[in-house]
C-alpha cells in the first residue's frame, strides 16, 4: 500500500479486465461476508468550524460485507462517508480527529494521493450526478483521467460496467447522447458504473435510492445486493427495510444532547434489527422515535 | 489541502497572474506619486488651497476653482438621480405592468451602456442650446449636472432594483396579508428593507460622477472660476487633466498628477464607504 | 387613498419623464446619424479634419485597441478567477488581499488610468502614443470586472461538479477544464460583454496612451485614434463636424449592440451544445 503514498498514478489494470468487471450472479440472501476488517475507524470525531457533527465514533467495516448506517437527518451520516475517501477535504473549516485506516493505511495521513485513494474508494451521491457530458464520456472522461487512453479498451470498459448496472440494453443504441437526458434511476445506475469502471474496492454509497421512484430504487436494490463480495459496500439509507433487506452489518446514529451525532450501536444487521442492545435502536427500528 | 503535481503546478501558475493582477492598483498609486513628487516634494498641500490661482507654470497651484465644481456637479446629479432612479426601480418592480417593466428595464440597461462621450456629445450639441437660450452661453455647471443625472441614473435604478429584488417575499406578502396599501407596503417594508443596498448604490453612482471626465468636459465651458451659480461655466478636476496633459510638462505635468491623486482618494473613499455599508447588509 | 394615487402618479411620471429624455437621446443620434451613415462611411479614410471622408481607419484602430485590451485582459482575469473560486479556501489571506485590491481598481477613476498609461506604458516602458499602450492601459481598467463575472460564474457551477469528479479521483485541473469551465461559459461570456462594452466605450484612458492620429495605423506601434475619442475631437476641436460625429455615435452605439448580441447567441449556443451533444 506504500505507493498510495508515493505520487505515482497507477495505470488502471488491463490485464485481467476481463474477469474484474464481470459481477456474480444475483446473490440472494445475506452471507458472503468475510469478517475480516478493510476499514478501521478509532474514535473519530468531525467539527465543521466551531460546530461538532460526529463525536467519538469506533467501527470496523468488514470486507465483502455490506454495511448499512441508519439513523435519522442530521446525525453525520453523510459526514462519516466523507471522511472515508477525504471528500472532507473539500469542505472548509472541517476538523477531524481521531484515527482511521483503510488496510494498512493511515487515511488522515497528509501525503496521502487522495487520488488515488478515491479511485480505490468510489461514492456514489444521494442525487446522481451525471456530468453535463454523453453517456460514453461520462464514464471515460475518469478513466483517461487515470491514463487509460487506448479506444478499444475504453470501449470494452464501458460495455462491460453499463452490462454490469443493466444499462447496457437500454443504452447501447444511444452511447453518444447526453447523460442529462437519462431517467433518474438510469442517472443513478450510470453513476455506479462510472464508479466500478475504476475498480474500486469499496463503494460509499450516499441513500442512493432515495431521490429515485420505487421501480428504480428496487433495480438499484438489486444490483447492490449484486455487489456483495466482490467489493465492500458502505450505504447510508433512511430506509429501514432496504437497510434490513441488503446488509450484513448495521450501524445506528443519533444526535447526542442535540449536538453532535454518535454511534449508538454496530453489529451484525440481524442482531441490529431482531435484538438490539440499546433501548434507543429498539426504539428507531421499532419505529417510534426519529 | 492535497494536490496533485498537474494541480500544484497550474496553482503556482495562476497565483502568479493573480499576484500580477493584484499589484496593479499598487502599480497606480506608485507611478502617481513618483510622477507628482517634484510638486509634492516643494509644495506644501495648503498652497492647493491658498494659492491665488491656477498657473502651476508660475508657480501657482489653487485647485479650489477645479474641486468646488467637480463636488457641486457630483451634487447636483446626486440629488437628481437618487430619486428618479429609486422611482425607476419602483416603476419596475411594483407599478408597471409585467411586460411594460421588461421593456423599461431593457430600456435602462441599454442606457447603462451607452459611452460617456455620446452622452456629452448629445448635452453639448442639443441640450446646451436650449440652456442657453435661457442664459448664455449654455455651457455651464447645470449642463453639466443634467448630463451626469443623466449618466449616473441607470446605475442607481438597477441598483435599487437589484436591492429590491433581494428584499424576502416573505415580508412583502406579509405586509400585504396585514392589508397594508400598496404605498404603504413600498414606504413601511420594501424601502426599509433595500435601504442599504440603495444607498451603497447611490454612492458607487457618486463616485462614477466624481471620475467622470469626458461628458462633463464636453458640455461645462472649461473656465476656470468658482462658480457663482449654476448658470456659470466651470471646470472639473477631471476635465482640468484631460485638457492640459497634452501640453503640460514639468511641475505642471506633476501637479496634474497631483490632482489625479486627489481624484483617486476621493473616489475611494466613496467606495469604501458603499463597501462597508453592502457588507453590513450581507451580515443583517 | 389620496397619498396612495399621488404617488402612483409620481412614479408613472418620473417613469415616463426618463423614457422620455432617453428615447429624445437615441431619436436624436439615430435621426441626426443616419443620413451620413453609408458603407462608404465606413471604410473610407477622413478628410478636413473628419469633417467629410469616412471612419474606416478609426474603426481598425478602435478594433485593434480592444484585441490587444481583451488578449491581455482574458487570461489574466481568467487566471485569476480560477485561483480565487478553485484554489483558495474562501477566508485565506491571499484571496482576501488580492480581492481587496480589485475592489480598489474597479473604482479608480478613467482619467486615473490614462495618467498611469501614460506614465507607465507610454513614458517608463518607452511605447509611446500607440495601440499597445492604449490597449494595456484598457486591459488594466477591466480586468476586475471580467475576474468579477467570472469568479460569480465559477461559484454558480454546480458543487456537486466538484464533489462528483473529486469522489471519482479526477484532479482539480481534470474537473476545472471538462466541467467548471463548461458549465462557466454563459457566464464567462457575459462578463467578457460587459468589459468590451466597457472598453469600446471609453475615451478619457485613451486620450493620453494610444493618441489622436486618424490614419491608418501600420503595427501595434503606431498611434491610433480610437471611435470615442474622434467623436470627442470633432465636437469638441473641429468646427462643423457635427454630422460626423453623429454618425459616428451611431456607428458606436450599433458597434456596442452588436457585440453584445453575438456575445449572447454565442453563449446560448455554447449552452445549447452542453446539454445536447457534448
Amino acid at each position: 500500500m506504500s505507493h498510495f503514498i508515493n505520487n505515482k498514478s497507477e495505470q488502471v489494470d488491463k490485464s485481467n479486465t476481463d474477469d474484474a468487471y464481470t459481477l456474480g450472479p444475483l446473490q440472494v440472501g445475506l452471507p458472503c461476508c468475510m469478517p475480516e476488517p478493510l476499514i478501521r475507524v478509532d474514535n473519530l470525531s468531525l467539527h465543521y468550524g466551531l460546530k461538532p457533527a460526529l463525536e467519538d465514533v469506533s467501527l470496523d467495516i468488514y470486507k465483502g460485507c455490506i454495511t448499512a448506517l441508519i439513523g435519522p437527518s442530521g446525525c453525520g451520516k453523510t459526514s462519516f462517508l466523507s471522511v472515508l475517501n477525504r471528500l472532507t477535504d473539500l469542505i472548509p473549516d472541517c476538523r477531524i480527529s481521531g484515527n482511521v485506516h483503510y488496510d494498512t493505511m493511515d487515511l488522515r495521513h497528509p501525503a496521502l494521493d487522495v487520488q488515488r485513494l478515491r479511485r480505490d474508494i468510489g461514492m456514489i451521491f444521494q442525487k446522481p450526478v451525471p456530468f453535463p457530458l454523453s453517456i460514453r464520456r461520462n464514464i471515460e472522461l475518469p478513466l483517461r483521467e487515470h491514463g487509460m487512453s487506448k479506444q478499444a479498451g475504453l470501449n470494452d470498459v464501458v460495455q462491460q460496467v453499463l452490462q454490469d448496472v443493466g444499462l447496457w440494453e437500454e443504452v447501447k443504441n444511444r452511447l453518444e447522447s447526453p447523460a442529462l437526458a437519462l431517467s433518474g434511476g438510469q442517472q443513478q445506475r450510470l453513476c455506479i458504473a462510472r464508479a466500478l469502471a475504476l475498480q474500486p474496492k469499496v463503494l460509499l454509497m450516499d441513500e442512493p435510492c432515495s431521490a429515485l421512484d420505487p421501480i428504480s430504487s428496487g433495480v438499484v436494490e438489486d444490483l447492490i445486493q449484486r455487489l456483495r463480495g466482490k467489493y465492500t459496500v458502505v450505504i447510508v439509507t433512511h430506509n429501514l427495510a432496504q437497510a434490513r433487506r441488503i446488509a450484513n452489518y448495521a450501524g445506528f446514529f443519533w444526535i447526542k444532547d442535540q449536538r453532535a451525532g454518535c454511534l449508538i450501536e454496530f453489529g451484525q444487521c440481524k442482531q441490529i434489527f431482531e435484538a438490539p442492545v440499546h433501548e434507543l435502536t429498539a426504539a428507531y427500528v421499532n419505529g417510534s422515535r426519529g | 489541502m492535497f494536490l496533485s503535481r498537474t494541480d500544484r503546478q497550474l496553482a503556482a501558475l495562476l497565483q502568479g497572474c493573480a499576484l500580477l493582477a493584484a499589484t496593479i492598483v499598487l502599480l497606480i498609486l506608485l507611478f502617481l506619486i513618483k510622477e507628482s513628487w517634484p510638486v509634492l516634494q516643494h509644495v506644501a498641500l495648503t498652497r492647493f488651497v491658498i494659492d491665488a490661482s491656477w498657473h502651476p507654470v508660475q508657480g501657482l497651484y489653487q485647485l479650489t476653482p477645479m474641486l468646488s465644481a467637480t463636488l457641486y456637479s457630483t451634487l447636483g446629479a446626486v440629488v437628481l438621480a437618487t430619486p428618479l432612479g429609486i422611482a425607476s426601480a419602483l416603476f419596475s418592480r411594483y407599478f408597471a405592468p409585467p411586460f411594460i417593466a421588461g421593456c423599461y428595464r431593457r430600456l435602462i440597461e441599454l442606457l447603462a451602456g451607452i459611452p460617456s462621450v455620446v452622452y456629452g456629445f448629445w448635452g453639448l450639441i442639443t441640450l446646451a442650446p436650449l440652456i442657453g437660450r435661457l442664459h448664455p452661453p449654455g455651457v455651464s455647471l447645470l449642463t453639466g449636472i443634467l448630463v451626469l443625472t443623466l449618466m449616473i441614473l441607470p446605475t442607481v435604478a438597477l441598483t435599487a432594483d437589484a436591492a429590491l429584488a433581494a428584499v424576502p417575499l416573505a415580508y412583502v406578502r406579509g405586509a400585504a396579508a396585514l392589508g397594508l396599501s400598496r404605498w404603504g407596503l413600498i414606504s413601511g417594508v420594501a424601502l426599509p428593507a433595500a435601504r442599504s443596498g440603495i444607498i451603497a448604490g447611490t454612492l458607487l453612482a457618486a463616485g462614477r460622477a466624481i471620475g467622470e471626465t469626458m461628458a462633463v468636459l464636453m458640455v461645462v465651458g472649461n473656465v476656470v472660476q468658482q462658480p457663482q451659480s449654476l448658470l456659470d461655466s466651470v471646470r472639473t478636476l477631471t476635465a482640468n487633466i484631460a485638457l492640459e496633459m497634452a501640453y503640460a510638462t514639468g511641475v505642471h505635468r506633476a501637479a496634474l498628477f497631483v490632482s489625479g491623486l486627489a481624484l483617486m482618494v476621493m473616489v475611494l473613499v466613496l467606495v469604501s464607504t458603499a463597501e462597508l455599508l453592502s457588507r453590513k447588509r450581507h451580515y443583517g | 387613498m389620496v397619498k396612495n394615487a399621488l404617488t402612483t402618479l409620481l412614479i408613472w411620471l418620473t417613469a415616463i419623464l426618463v423614457s422620455g429624455v432617453f428615447v429624445w437621446l437615441l431619436a436624436d443620434i439615430i435621426i441626426h446619424g443616419l443620413p451620413k451613415l453609408s458603407w462608404s462611411f465606413l471604410v473610407e479614410t477622413p478628410k478636413n479634419a473628419g469633417r467629410s471622408g469616412g471612419i474606416g481607419p478609426i474603426i481598425v484602430s478602435t478594433l485593434l485597441i480592444l484585441g490587444v485590451a481583451m488578449v491581455t485582459a482574458i487570461p489574466l482575469s481568467l487566471a485569476t478567477a480560477v485561483l480565487l473560486s478553485e484554489f483558495t479556501r474562501h477566508d485565506s489571506v491571499f484571496g482576501r488581499l488580492v480581492r481587496r485590491s480589485l475592489d480598489v481598481l474597479a473604482g479608480v477613476p478613467s482619467i486615473v488610468f490614462g495618467l498611469f498609461g501614460n506614465a507607465v506604458f507610454c513614458i517608463y516602458l518607452g511605447l509611446g502614443f500607440s495601440i499597445l499602450s492604449g490597449g494595456l492601459t484598457l486591459a488594466c481598467m477591466v480586468l476586475p470586472l471580467l475576474i468579477r463575472t467570472a469568479e460569480e460564474g465559477l461559484q454558480a457551477a454546480p458543487n456537486e461538479y466538484r464533489l462528483a469528479s473529486a469522489a471519482l479521483g479526477m484532479s482539480r485541473s481534470a474537473t476545472l477544464v471538462h466541467l467548471l469551465l463548461p458549465a462557466a461559459t454563459p457566464a464567462l461570456v457575459a462578463g467578457l460583454m460587459l468589459g468590451v462594452g466597457r472598453a469600446i466605450a471609453e475615451t478619457a484612458a485613451l486620450i493620453f496612451t494610444s493618441g489622436y492620429v486618424d490614419r491608418m495605423p501600420d503595427s501595434l506601434f503606431d498611434s491610433g485614434r480610437a471611435l470615442s475619442v474622434h467623436i470627442y475631437d470633432l465636437s469638441m476641436n473641429v468646427a462643423g463636424g457635427d454630422a460626423s460625429a453623429y454618425s459616428s455615435a451611431l456607428v458606436l452605439i450599433l458597434l456596442l449592440l452588436m457585440i453584445n448580441s453575438i456575445a449572447l447567441s454565442l453563449a446560448n449556443q455554447w449552452l445549447h451544445r452542453s446539454v445536447v451533444t457534448a
